[in-house]
């Protein structure tokens, strides 16, 4: 193989798995030791600059981090990253001291956001301190956008979006709250420099089956009732409700039922349980509420009487697999199965809607009807427009939505400054050796053997009363320092010098996980097979070293990798060190700053 | 040493041998050792050799003196039984172990030291009585402990870290082993496993004296320019006479060499070892022309390395004493005390 190329950020990158998978690459490892030395204002201070909603996503992310997390390969779960996030928020000083100032001049380039959601709300917080003029156009009476409208509040309390959202808006801008957009063109030619579409994936899908319209009264589109209870214009359901759908949004559909009056509440899917679209932990929690999720049965009709809902009727199904591993579900021919309820709640998915955005200004479709949007600079073939969250490439999740703005972000500024928007920065890379002694070293590089620690919940009788009431009480304390113990710094990089080595084996011997293996070159599928536990894992990288002097090369596979240092304690020659890989992606003020620096 | 003990956790992929233990539950304490000694190396090897032979922990003895080298038994079988005896005395316990109780595997480890200065002589008489054990030395050519002297093992013309040239003459304990009667006679160095590991699971698969002399480089004080047991040294003088390849009695045997490049030896419990030839007209069986092999490849300034002599036939010292077959703490009191017909017996048989 070819020797690996340390120099490249994205190698040590890609071994952070967290920071990896995270779409705004949060440097996960260094705020969790941050939470486990207490430093919570500097763990919060680290996310607000990656993510920018910490609370909010400490309670409410997708977490596409866990998954990813080594820990989870080596033991049964990964770290809870998620909820360390919280603790950070929860336990923070008040840092209000730590963010950006309004700009004391503004630059003159006005620049418009459409919704007030977590997109362009991020994309505001980077341009804001620098001067642009900006306006924020929002439907809502409220900022936040679907983190407001969608998310429950026994998930999310309203005091932490007013509390981060506030963080933004206090930069200054205008919020034209409870308004439309209705045609880009008009805005367009309001003379703005800039246009940023954050307006999300408003439009929940419809489910066109008989009696739909006949019992109109009592079938609700989930994101929309959501929405209402939010705004508290819902605050009663019926007693027996079914929600259709088997993404997140039906898990918060049918745990707000339950707490407004639902007392038999019923998810039903069309696919297997194990296929729904909801995250794990989102389907758990709804079991928790005594809520059953009943699979593999497809809405046929909704039944009513006098134009009163009755209840809906379902085909069985169950799934064949063809040749290519395509799912199909096939009705069983079992009889139908008809279940009783009050009212229905539909959350079959959401769709993108662009009825406002005219189709001859510049602004390209493509055959599914969604605007053309570069997936780097985040800008649409207007050279004006850009586009970022669920309006950009259609429902994704929060995390998603920041990271596209801090593209969108720099795209506008490099517009606005007459720089080529194409010319994307490098992210900021420091690599340094965490070496303090013979044995010592700057992490705690002692392995917990601890299983993940369950987030304490509120009682469940009591949170079923009060649809405001946050379900979730968070980590203390102490028992976040346990689970951020259990993070294995992956940030803290095993870096190997080809001249120091003296191919003694202790880095072979001492390895707990077997990673290093001193062998004779080859090709990689080949030299997989060949190492010490082979490597099967075909996501997780080899470190491959040039010739050492016995012809062999090290051949390190990243996988289960614990990070515990004990190669380089073990090495007598100082051929392998740790060192901390710290990558921040390169954000509006980063560019700035370092324009500063070389204007003076 | 470090500071934190080895993680539990290991590779989800390592699996398990046939008594339903990985490689990882064959290890003890963390080594107090200096960084990258081949100490370390070996207790490794032994560590996968007891692994590989599917032992059971508890059916195992180490037993050793002083030394770097007689610390390693904490390092690992960490639920094996351990002796650490006085300094070069480790022969004298582990015959009497031996002799109280066949039914273990008894694992001598020494040093240069405490086997060819101090314990010279235990050494020898171990080895001359044939008891059945597998004695390692981990050989460094110096007294690490003691910051660097030559020991008895140095190679006349050596250099000591400091520069000083040794001028006495080297024990050569494979030679000696070889003279004494050994009936398993190896080298190894501490930095090749894939020789090393086969030959000390055949060592603890045969019935005698084994002894495998393991050149293990000391880092700190024994592996720069001049020195004859550094990294550098044995690599480039390194002279394997065979690779060997350990087939436990259950496992089928394939020959996948052409005839005339490998030796087949059926050893006593039915384990076959599977010699791959590198030197052509060296035969692992003959004792005498071994020795000489032996001594012209050392004038010659190479490390002869390799399985250098078997026996697969050997006798051991209970065969020689014709001891009772069970271990003296399961004998009842029927064997123990035969009562007076049998003493007059003995006695009529002496009149």
């Amino acid at each position: 193989m070819e020797p690996t190329n340390t120099e490249a950020p994205d190698y040590f990158h890609k071994v952070v798995d967290c920071q990896w998978a995270c779409p705004a690459h949060t440097p996960v490892p260094e705020y969790i030791r941050l939470i486990a030395e207490g430093r919570y204002s500097d763990a919060y201070m680290i996310n607000w600059k990656s993510n920018v909603f910490p609370g909010i996503l400490g309670r409410t992310c997708d977490r596409p981090c866990e998954p990813a997390c080594r820990r989870g390969r080596v033991e049964d779960q990964p770290v809870a990253i998620c909820r360390l996030k919280r603790v950070a928020a929860d336990n923070k000083d008040d840092i209000r001291g730590r963010l950006p100032r309004p700009a004391r001049i503004k630059n003159g380039k006005r620049v418009v956001m459409v919704g007030c959601g977590p997109a362009s709300l991020a994309v505001a917080r980077d341009l804001a301190p620098f001067g642009y003029d900006i306006t924020i156009i929002d439907q809502d009476p409220k900022p936040g956008g679907m983190i407001r409208s969608q998310i429950p509040r026994f998930r999310l309390p309203e005091s932490i979006i007013d509390e981060e959202v506030g963080y933004i808006t206090d930069l200054g801008m205008t919020l034209r709250q409870g308004e439309r957009v209705d045609s880009l063109k008009a805005l367009l030619d309001e003379g703005y420099d800039a246009v940023f579409v954050g307006s999300g994936a408003p439009r929940g899908r419809e489910l066109s089956i008989p009696g739909r319209q006949e019992a109109a009264a009592h079938i609700h589109i989930g994101i929309d009732w959501l929405s209402s209870v939010s705004f508290g214009h819902t605050d009663k359901i019926g007693r027996r409700v079914i929600v259709l759908g088997g993404g997140n949004t039906a898990m918060d559909c049918c745990r707000t039922s339950r707490r407004l009056g639902g007392d038999d509440v019923k998810v039903i899917v069309r696919s297997g349980f194990e296929e729904m679209k909801a995250s794990p932990w989102e389907k758990e929690d709804a079991m928790h509420e005594d809520i059953p999720i009943l699979n593999y049965l497809v809405p046929k009709e909704f039944t009513h009487e006098n134009g009163r809902l009755t209840g809906v009727t379902f085909e069985k199904v169950h799934a064949v697999y063809d040749a290519k591993g395509r799912r199909d579900l096939v009705p069983t021919g079992e009889p139908d199965q008809h279940f009783e309820c009050d009212d229905v709640l539909v959350a079959v998915g959401q769709e993108n809607a662009f009825p406002w955005i005219e189709r001859d200004i510049g602004l390209e479709f493509d055959k599914w009807d969604m605007p053309v949007v570069n997936e780097i600079t985040m800008g649409s073939t207007h050279p004006k427009v850009f586009f970022g969250g669920d309006s950009a490439f259609g429902p994704k999740n929060i995390i998603w939505a920041v990271a596209h703005a801090h593209q969108a972000a720099i795209s506008i500024h490099k517009l606005l400054s007459g720089e080529d928007v194409d010319d994307r920065p490098p992210p900021g890379v420091t690599l340094a050796s965490q070496k303090m002694g013979i044995h010592e070293w700057s992490y705690d590089n002692d392995i917990s053997n601890d299983a993940r620690r369950r987030v304490p919940l509120r009682d469940k009788a009591e949170a079923l009363s009060n649809v405001k009431l946050e379900v979730e009480l968070g980590f203390d304390v102490k028992l976040a320092f346990q689970e951020a113990q259990r993070c294995l710094n992956c940030d803290v990089q095993t870096v190997f010098s080809t001249p120091l080595c003296i191919e003694c084996d202790a880095c072979v011997d001492i390895c707990p996980v077997d990673c290093i293996t001193f062998t004779s070159d080859g090709e990689e599928a080949e030299l997989r097979e060949r190492l010490k536990v082979p490597a099967r894992n075909l996501t997780q990288d080899l470190y491959v070293s040039t010739e050492l002097p016995t012809g062999r090369v090290m051949v390190k596979d990243e996988d289960v990798c614990l990070h515990c240092g004990l190669c380089a304690e073990r090495c007598p020659t100082g051929a392998w060190d740790m060192q901390k890989f710290l990558l921040s992606v390169t954000q509006v003020e980063d560019i700035c700053a370092s324009r500063k620096m070389a204007a003076e | 040493m470090t500071y934190i003990t080895k993680p539990r956790l290991h590779h989800p992929l390592l699996a398990p041998n046939a008594l339903g233990f990985t490689r990882r539950d064959y290890e003890g304490k963390v080594s107090t050792l200096c960084a990258g000694c081949g100490h370390d190396s070996i207790s490794a090897a032994i560590i996968q050799a007891a692994y590989e032979l599917d032992l059971p922990p508890h059916r195992l003895a180490k037993l050793s003196g002083i030394g770097c080298s007689s610390k390693t038994p904490d390092y690992f079988l960490g639920n094996s039984h351990g002796f650490n005896a006085v300094h070069g005395r480790m022969p004298s316990v582990l015959t009497g172990a031996s002799l109280a109780n066949r039914e273990l595997i008894y694992l001598g480890v020494s040093g240069d030291g405490d086997s060819a200065s101090i314990g010279l002589g235990q050494f020898a008489h171990s080895v001359r009585r044939g008891v059945n054990m597998t004695y390692i030395v981990e050989n460094n050519g110096v007294y690490g402990l003691t910051k660097g002297q030559f020991s008895a093992t140095s190679d006349p013309g050596s250099k000591s870290k400091r520069g000083v040239v040794n001028h006495d003459q080297a024990i050569d304990l494979v030679g000696l082993a070889l003279q004494l009667g050994a009936s398993f006679v190896a080298r190894s160095f501490s930095g090749d496993k894939d020789q090393l590991t086969p030959l000390i699971k055949a060592a603890i698969s045969h019935k005698g004296a084994a002894f495998i002399d393991v050149i293990s480089p000391c880092v700190q004080f024994n592996n720069h320019v001049g020195s004859t047991k550094s990294f550098d040294y044995v690599r480039e003088h390194n002279a394997a006479l065979n690779r060997l390849d350990f087939i436990e009695p259950r496992e089928e045997i394939t020959v996948d060499y052409a005839p005339g490049e490998v030796e087949i030896v059926r050893q006593h419990d039915g384990s076959i070892l599977k010699l791959r030839k590198l030197s052509a007209e060296y035969d692992p069986t003959d004792r005498i022309s071994a020795m000489g092999h032996l001594q012209l490849h050392q004038a010659r300034g190479e490390v002869v390395t390799g399985l250098l002599y078997v026996d697969p036939d050997a006798k051991d010292l209970h065969d020689h004493l014709g001891t009772v077959q069970k271990p003296l703490n399961q004998l009842g009191d029927a064997e123990l005390i035969p009562g007076p017909a049998a003493l007059a017996a003995i006695n009529d048989s002496l009149r």
